[in-house]
């Protein structure tokens, strides 16, 4: 497996690139999940907008609801519920894509054709990875943030000036480059789960139906373990 | 052209071939045939280096490729056209992309002259006016033609035919094999086919090796093969289910 991941970082790097495909992989991964992201990413704003309220009027610190909004969405919760919806909009499609390119010896005609399989097929999919995971975390925070704004500023009755002011003062750059790094890294983790369980995948509809299962559930744990130990290095 | 020696290639402690020696001209069109499971597919993967033997050696225009790189075996690869068994058309690729393909990838052909190959190679299949439509909008056979027009486009050295006409009906089973006897007589190709189509075969091929328990038990003209006496031959090809050849009924 980790010669898998060295084989697509080289073949990252080694001309010729395929940047058709890598556009069509962008769509397929960023594009279409933004809808989900947008919806996921703004009700997680509004509950932690919700329940941080109530908490912070106990010890009278309602006007800190904007860093409490925006903190964990940034550092934590942006990068790993985006990774986590990705994963399952995405990443489950991609292992069963390139599963049944396995199994109808689609991989094999690229093979006979001299053609390097983890050039048409992984590496487009990783760089894409490495582009639309940050950019759809940062969707996700920024729609989080608003989600927040709605309910603690529109619903609860906080200022707005409050809600914004707070948060630029206690967010700082390092704590959006920590949610970088994490998106970047999750989703290296996502699709060398996704892409090594697809290209390796049984026999028949119940190769790949495993291959997408074990896929799914090696990404979450990869991604919850990965951020805990990354959250380790960076607080 | 090509020689395999004392071919040998196991699966999970289970021996495929068992040690298969097979020699094949410049331009001849050879049938494997044998018992379903047998190997035939396996053994033909071994000569473009999709799997590699656990002994033996496949020589190809001189050069053994058995322990050849990456990058060499691309090289040997090129001289190779396949039709794989479900066609292995690119499902997100339209049928002109899919034909397109290896001449977009492997050569700097203007597109204009890509078209004109394309155009060529689906009027040979007898497929024109179905560019711009999926393989799944297409039937079987249609998929399978599509396929050999993908083989033939770059205008291989040798063409592998991995049951180019399985699941096929009758009608459509001898368009395919006119087809490439047509094609093979237009190109010149060396062809190696799998193919479970006995008597039909004798009629498209120059020769038949009948791969039997991981060995080639006999190979030989069409005519030799029909009345061969060998009691295997004689049982396989009749479909008897008395003789050597274990059945359901026999097991």
């Amino acid at each position: 497996m980790l010669i898998f991941l060295i084989n697509s970082f080289y073949y990252t790097f080694a001309p010729p690139f395929k940047f058709r495909i890598l556009l069509r992989e962008i769509r397929f991964i960023g594009t279409k999940s933004m809808a989900v992201i947008i919806l996921m990413g703004s009700f997680t704003g509004m509950v932690l907008a919700l329940q941080g309220f109530h908490m912070l009027r106990k010890v009278g610190s309602e006007a800190l609801l904007g860093p409490a909004v925006a903190l964990p969405l940034i550092r934590e919760l942006g990068p790993v519920l985006s990774a986590l919806t990705i994963t399952g909009r995405a990443g489950s499609a991609l292992t069963a894509e390139i599963g049944i390119m396995r199994i109808t010896e689609q991989i094999d005609a690229l093979t006979a054709m001299a053609l390097n399989p983890m050039r048409y097929l992984i590496v487009p999919k990783m760089v894409a990875a490495l582009i639309v995971f940050p950019l759809l975390t940062a969707l996700y925070d920024l729609v989080g943030i608003y989600g927040g704004y709605f309910v603690g500023v529109k619903l609860l009755g906080l200022s707005a000036g409050t809600y914004f002011s707070q948060m630029e003062h206690f967010v700082d750059m390092e704590d959006i480059r920590i949610g970088i790094y994490k998106s970047l890294t999750f989703g290296i983790l996502v699709l060398w789960a996704c892409c090594y369980k697809g290209f390796y995948t049984g026999y028949g509809a119940e190769g790949v139906s495993k291959a997408t299962t074990e896929a799914v559930v090696m990404s979450l744990v990869l991604i919850l373990i990965s951020d805990y130990f990354l959250g380790t290095l960076f607080i | 052209m090509i020689e395999i020696i004392n071919l040998r290639k196991s699966f999970q402690g289970q021996e495929v071939l068992k040690g298969v020696n097979l020699r094949i001209s410049q331009g001849e069109l050879i049938a494997i045939i044998g018992e379903s499971g047998g190997g035939k597919s396996v053994l033909l993967k071994h000569l473009i280096g999709l799997l590699r033997p656990d002994q033996g050696n496949v020589i190809v225009d001189g050069e053994d490729i058995t322990d050849l790189g990456r990058r060499e075996l691309d090289r040997i690869r090129e001289k190779f056209g396949v039709v794989f068994q479900g066609g292995a058309l690119f499902d997100s690729f339209t049928i002109y992309d899919n034909i397109a393909f290896p001449l977009r990838e492997k050569t700097k052909l203007p597109e204009d002259e890509i078209h004109r190959k394309v155009e060529e190679a689906l009027e040979d299949v007898g497929l024109l006016g179905v560019e711009q439509k999926y393989p799944s909008e297409l039937s079987g056979g249609m998929r399978k033609r599509v396929a050999l027009a993908r083989a033939l486009i770059t205008e291989p050295k040798v063409v592998l035919f991995d049951e180019p006409t399985t699941g096929l009906d009758p009608i459509k089973l001898h368009a395919i094999h006119k087809l490439i006897v047509d094609t093979h007589r237009k190109y010149g190709f060396t062809g190696v086919m799998i193919s479970h189509d006995i008597p039909e075969i004798y009629e498209v091929v120059d020769r038949i090796a009948f791969l039997f328990e991981g060995v080639i038990e006999v190979v030989g003209t069409p005519e030799e093969i029909m009345h061969s006496d060998d009691r295997i031959v004689r049982q396989f090809i009749t479909g008897s289910l008395k003789g050597p050849i274990k059945t359901v009924h026999s097991i």
